[in-house]
């Protein structure tokens, strides 16, 4: 049987507004990954960090203070230099369209699931693109 | 295809089940009229025909100068008072030129670091004759005593400034997370606060204590109510265990609610809290002045519940929401934008959130009798289950030791997460409908126009802060914060030495992390 997929929920940045990623991280852990919540305002240093240490093949992002387009391309960036980039990377909250789409070509988002966005797509989301054998 | 019927309307929002119809329940009798104890109709006996509700829009971006000319906006547009959203570094306690506040300067509300930042934002303002609120919690005392320092330049009486500071530092550790210290210092500083001003700030209310974050953090309506109730519980047991009177503090405790989609639910809410809290005033806590049992308490439309898709369905749902507070009593008001699930609200989106109020106040004719559901054997009885699932939730927590151990142990935390996750579930199975987004959706593109945050904020924020760090007398700034070091360590009111600092141009970053080096910090354990 293979191993269960292992994600990071991160919540980076100063907003404390966790309601989105606790469900996200239950509805993960529900769907039988091995989920691991960073708790609140995390620098996209102690993300990067706690990816490489937990051994995670995928970090869900969630930001909901306006600040994505500081915190996530640093953490893309972080990524690169600790040769992780086989990690999906995931984000979720209220990113306007423009940015969801700079976020993706330019940065390498994986993915960027906006309010309303159903816990099914989300999951089935990581499944199929991270459960690809490398 | 089963009708949606069978499944929906058997139980309230919350989870209260639902009788097909309601009829008279001969056990109970219609409260006494609006304005008699214990004031489930209505704190006043004319209400709203004597004095409308405050339409207070909530409202800060960017930098103070900007914010200055919104209010200016608002005010010119019929406004009747202000209230200020700060931006995150501001309420946590870290100034726009700090590491972390990288990209969160002026994003949600407005950057104030100093008071040379406060004073800008109130130019031209008259705070003698304005009321304002600010949202502001583990700095609370900080921004209040700016706020103190910039009426006295203005010529203000302090004993006449009227306003609210949230300043309610339990509902962050519950729901809101935006906390600096341990709770108990947290505590203490709360209570310097409502001592100060009960002495010399008589006409501000010192502490909104607030359901409204609980509410949007996912609990229920009785949760809601429940840890609201507790916490201002708790904020009165602290001031009288500092010496003061009951009587001289509870008539200015003001309270905070959301107003959410369940229109009937709302308003047992909010007659089942005037009526808990006169109750628990006046026998708990042997309040003899009646003003200490009169709830007073501000609305907000619930921003959790407004939709990304389809936006303008979002008037609709303020609209109903607002009614609801109105309908319950509410002394103030806040509508949401329909844009606010996206950003900050734009000038034209916040102008027809206040028309919607305006509408209601002028031509519905809602607000020309108190408690129009007053009787209704739905209502009373709805009122009557929303207050004993709320006394049970502050029995079970009175049996904890009270609300701190209570959130030490992760009680409150762990009951919303509960709810949040089981209401998100019902939406997935489409058993809870949000039109637009599990239901009626569309394909069509409904674009609205946003409000663009000035990129430029943080770097005029910091050009302002550099220079201020400069010119002022720094041999001072050390004196200001090693004064509050030993206070914030002693037993001193922290209040007029805070007022000392601002006037010496000593930050907010430099107060928290003065306070910080004092207490230390607190780190939740989180509650999946």
């Amino acid at each position: 049987m293979p191993s269960p997929l292992r994600v990071l929920v991160a919540k980076p940045g100063l907003d404390g507004h966790d309601r989105g990623a606790k469900i996200i991280a239950r509805a993960l852990r529900d769907a039988g990954m091995e989920v691991i919540y960073t708790g609140l305002r995390q620098t996209p240093e102690m993300v990067v960090n706690a990816a490489l240490q937990e051994d995670v093949q995928v970090i869900g992002l969630s930001i909901l203070s306006g600040a994505h387009n500081a915190i996530v391309p640093r953490v893309m960036e972080l990524l690169r230099e600790k040769d992780m980039t086989d990690v999906l990377v995931i984000v979720g909250g209220i990113i306007p369209d423009e940015d969801a789409a700079v976020l993706k070509e330019k940065h390498g988002v994986a993915a960027v699931f906006q309010p309303g966005a159903p816990l099914d797509e989300i999951v089935e989301f990581i499944r199929t693109t991270a459960g690809q054998p490398a | 295809m089963k009708s949606p019927t069978a499944v929906e309307g058997t139980a309230t929002l919350g989870g209260i089940p639902l009788e097909p119809y309601y009829s008279e329940d001969a056990s109970r009798k219609t409260p006494p009229p609006p304005g008699d104890y214990p004031y489930t109709r209505g704190i006043h006996p004319a209400m709203y025909r004597q004095r409308l509700w405050t339409m207070r829009q909530f409202s800060g971006f960017a930098t103070p100068e900007e914010t200055n000319q919104r209010y200016h906006y608002l005010l010119a547009k019929g406004q009747t008072g202000l209230s200020v959203a700060f931006d995150l570094p501001t309420l946590m306690g870290v100034d726009s030129d700090h590491a972390t506040a990288e990209g969160e300067v002026g994003k949600c509300g407005v950057a104030i670091s100093s008071l040379e930042d406060m004073e800008t934002l109130f130019r031209g303002i008259p705070l003698a004759d304005v009321t304002v609120s600010m949202t502001i919690n583990s700095p609370a005392p900080i921004l209040f005593a700016m706020y103190l320092a910039v009426a006295e330049k203005q010529g203000a009486d302090w004993k006449q400034l009227s306003g609210t500071l949230q300043n309610d530092i339990l509902k962050e550790y519950i729901a809101q997370k935006e906390y600096l210290y341990p709770p108990r210092p947290s505590m203490r500083l709360v209570t310097d606060v409502i001592e100060f001003c009960t002495h010399q700030v008589p006409k501000f209310n010192p502490v909104s204590i607030s359901g409204y974050h609980i509410r949007e953090a996912g609990s229920t309506a009785v949760q809601e109510l429940a840890f609201t109730l507790r916490d201002g519980m708790e904020y009165v047991d602290w001031a009288l265990e500092r010496g003061l009177d009951i009587d001289a503090f509870a008539p200015r405790l003001s309270f905070f609610f959301n107003s959410h989609n369940d229109f009937f639910e709302e308003i047992a809410k909010f007659r089942a809290a005037r009526r808990m809290w006169a109750e628990t005033m006046r026998h708990r806590y042997g309040a003899q002045d009646e003003r200490s049992w009169k709830m007073r308490f501000h609305t907000q439309t619930a921003g959790c519940s407004l939709t990304w898709q389809q936006p303008y369905n979002n008037v609709m749902r303020t609209a109903i929401q607002a009614l609801a507070g109105v309908i319950g009593g509410t002394q103030s008001l806040h509508t949401n934008s329909l844009d606010e699930a996206y950003a900050l609200p734009s000038e034209h989106a916040v102008t027809l959130a206040l028309r919607t109020q305006q509408v209601i106040a002028h031509e519905s004719g809602v607000a020309d009798v108190p408690d129009p559901f007053g009787g209704s054997y739905y209502v009373e009885q709805l009122t009557n289950q929303v207050e004993e699932a709320a006394n049970d939730y502050i029995r079970r927590i009175d049996a904890m030791g009270g609300m701190i151990p209570a959130i030490e142990q992760n009680f409150p935390q762990r009951e919303i997460a509960e709810a949040s996750f089981a209401f998100q579930k019902e939406v997935e199975r489409g058993r809870e409908v949000i039109v637009g987004v599990n239901r009626f959706t569309s394909d069509a593109e409904e674009r609205i126009q946003l409000l663009q945050i000035n990129e430029a904020s943080g770097e005029k924020q910091r050009a302002k802060l550099a220079r201020l760090r400069k010119e002022r007398d720094n041999g001072k700034v050390a004196q200001c914060l090693n004064a509050l070091k030993r206070a914030a360590a002693g037993r001193e009111n922290t209040m007029p030495l805070l007022v000392d600092a601002v006037k010496s141009a000593v930050t907010v970053g430099e107060i928290c992390q003065a306070f910080q080096d004092v207490y230390g910090p607190w780190r939740e354990t989180t509650v999946l």
